[in-house]
């Protein structure tokens, strides 16, 4: 067993979960590879949704396999940064939103 | 960050330089131990093995490895430091071969095939001979180069050559990373001076097209998105306009081969390259109709082959010598390199084949 939690080499593997559910692994890549097809968006934009998700989720293997999708698509990196905040900004957002929350309840407690 | 090459691999003496160090490492690592298929297995399993030549349809001829750039990521190892230069003997002697083969497309070049001291008078020649799509792959910045290179664009013109230039990416920073300092500025340069005299423009018949081949160690993407990110780019910020992007997957051989094993990228690359093998595109590999003659007149099944001294397995093994009889039909020398031609949506010299 490795001594660290993740390895890089491992996203190579990603295909295998099929091996131990096929139907239900079948059904997430189909679905998978479908919400990823040229549609209302395009791939392009869709990879860079992706980026910025994969960083929220703090997802190294996303990180490494979005980060390569958008070179692969001409992306350049002052525009994978940019979806990155976009990202950093709705997780700060909704850390922020919730002070409201607070700002009810001490009103509410001690108003 | 690797710090840009301004020295071939044979300058600095690297053992990369040797073609067989090259296919050494290719046959063995991952591909000895049986962690991924050689090239061989694969098109084996999908019963595509021997690949074999089919009537010849592009002629490409290499006129030198002597180039004014030092890409980093070049095949041929070409740079201002490689002297092989092909004579007027060869390229006579291929313009007599020209003359029976049949083949519609002529396709030359390097280095960079303008630094040829013969490659007016090749051009004029094989001009007169009157195949379909005559292609000279001009890497831009030549014409920019020195003042006795300015009227290349009317040159080619004249001759009714199609040019074909490689542009990594429309942005400065990635062209300038892969190709050099000050290359994009030479190249926007260069195709503005193109479209000045007519080429690139819609409806024109003079063929520009452009070569995208990614700036480092990942695949290219789908040509037809590739290109109108280009066409858009390159037409809103510097007005200039194109025929067809090819989006070509670069080769794990030469520089390329020594970029990826110094960055530490080759496993993975090969990893890539295996996942997305395409059947179909096997069906459709550049060597099975393209024969690629080096500047000493050897005969090669393609470019990258050449590169790795690789010559056709054949009795005819030069131009001099040249017998269509003795080429169709020959079994294809591979090895896993070939992989590059067989990812994705497939690459060649004239892009993606599947």
């Amino acid at each position: 067993m490795p001594k660290t939690y993740y390895d890089p080499a491992d996203l190579r593997k990603f295909g295998k979960i099929t091996e131990w559910s096929e139907e239900l692994g079948n059904k997430f890549f189909d679905y998978y590879s479908k919400v990823f097809e040229e549609g209302a968006l395009t791939a392009r934009e869709k990879s860079l949704i992706a980026l910025a998700v994969a960083h929220t989720e703090q997802c190294p293997y996303c990180i490494d396999a979005y980060t390569k999708d958008g070179l692969q698509r001409g992306v350049t990196k002052e525009e994978m940064m940019e979806a990155i905040h976009v990202g950093a900004a709705i997780k700060s957002g909704a850390t922020l939103v919730h002070g409201v929350q607070m700002m009810n309840k001490v009103n509410k407690l001690d108003g | 960050m690797q710090k840009l090459k301004t020295q071939s691999l044979h300058k600095q003496e690297s053992e990369l330089a040797v073609a067989n160090k090259q296919l050494e490492i290719l046959s063995t690592g991952i591909f000895k131990s049986g962690e991924l298929p050689t090239f061989k297995n694969k098109i084996s399993e999908t019963g595509q093995f021997p690949l074999q030549a089919k009537k010849l349809e592009i002629l490409q001829i290499n006129v030198g490895y002597m180039c004014n750039q030092v890409c980093e990521h070049c095949h041929v190892d070409a740079g201002p430091d490689r002297k092989e230069i092909m004579t007027q003997e060869t390229m006579q002697q291929i313009l007599d071969v020209i003359k029976t083969t049949g083949a519609h497309t002529l396709d030359l070049t390097g280095g960079a095939p303008e630094m040829n001291p013969n490659f007016r008078w090749f051009v004029k020649e094989a001009s007169k001979i009157g195949v379909k799509d005559f292609i000279v792959r001009s890497n831009l910045t030549i014409i920019r180069a020195n003042k006795k290179y300015h009227d290349l664009p009317e040159f080619f013109k004249k001759h009714n050559i199609h040019v074909v230039s490689s542009m990594p990416h429309w942005t400065r920073g990635k062209t300038d990373k892969q190709r050099g300092e000050g290359v994009f500025d030479m190249s926007i340069k260069a195709l503005q001076e193109l479209n000045a005299v007519g080429y690139g423009i819609p409806g024109s018949d003079l063929k520009l097209d452009l070569v995208y081949n990614p700036s480092g160690a990942f695949l290219p993407g789908d040509q037809m998105s590739m290109e109108k990110d280009f066409k858009k780019a390159l037409l809103e910020d510097f007005s200039i306009q194109f025929h067809n992007l090819f989006a070509i997957t670069n080769l794990p051989i030469a520089r390329f081969l020594d970029y990826l094993i110094a960055s530490e990228n080759y496993e993975d690359y090969m990893y890539s390259l295996v996942e997305a093998y395409n059947p179909t595109a096997v069906q459709n590999v550049m060597c099975t109709n393209t024969l690629s003659v080096s500047w000493d007149g050897y005969l090669f099944d393609c470019d990258f082959n050449q590169m790795l001294e690789l010559p056709v397995n054949s009795k005819s093994k030069h131009i001099s010598e040249y017998k269509t009889e003795l080429l169709e039909g020959r079994n294809i020398i591979i090895s896993q390199h070939c992989y590059g031609c067989t990812a994705g949506a497939g690459s060649s010299c004239q892009g993606s084949v599947a």
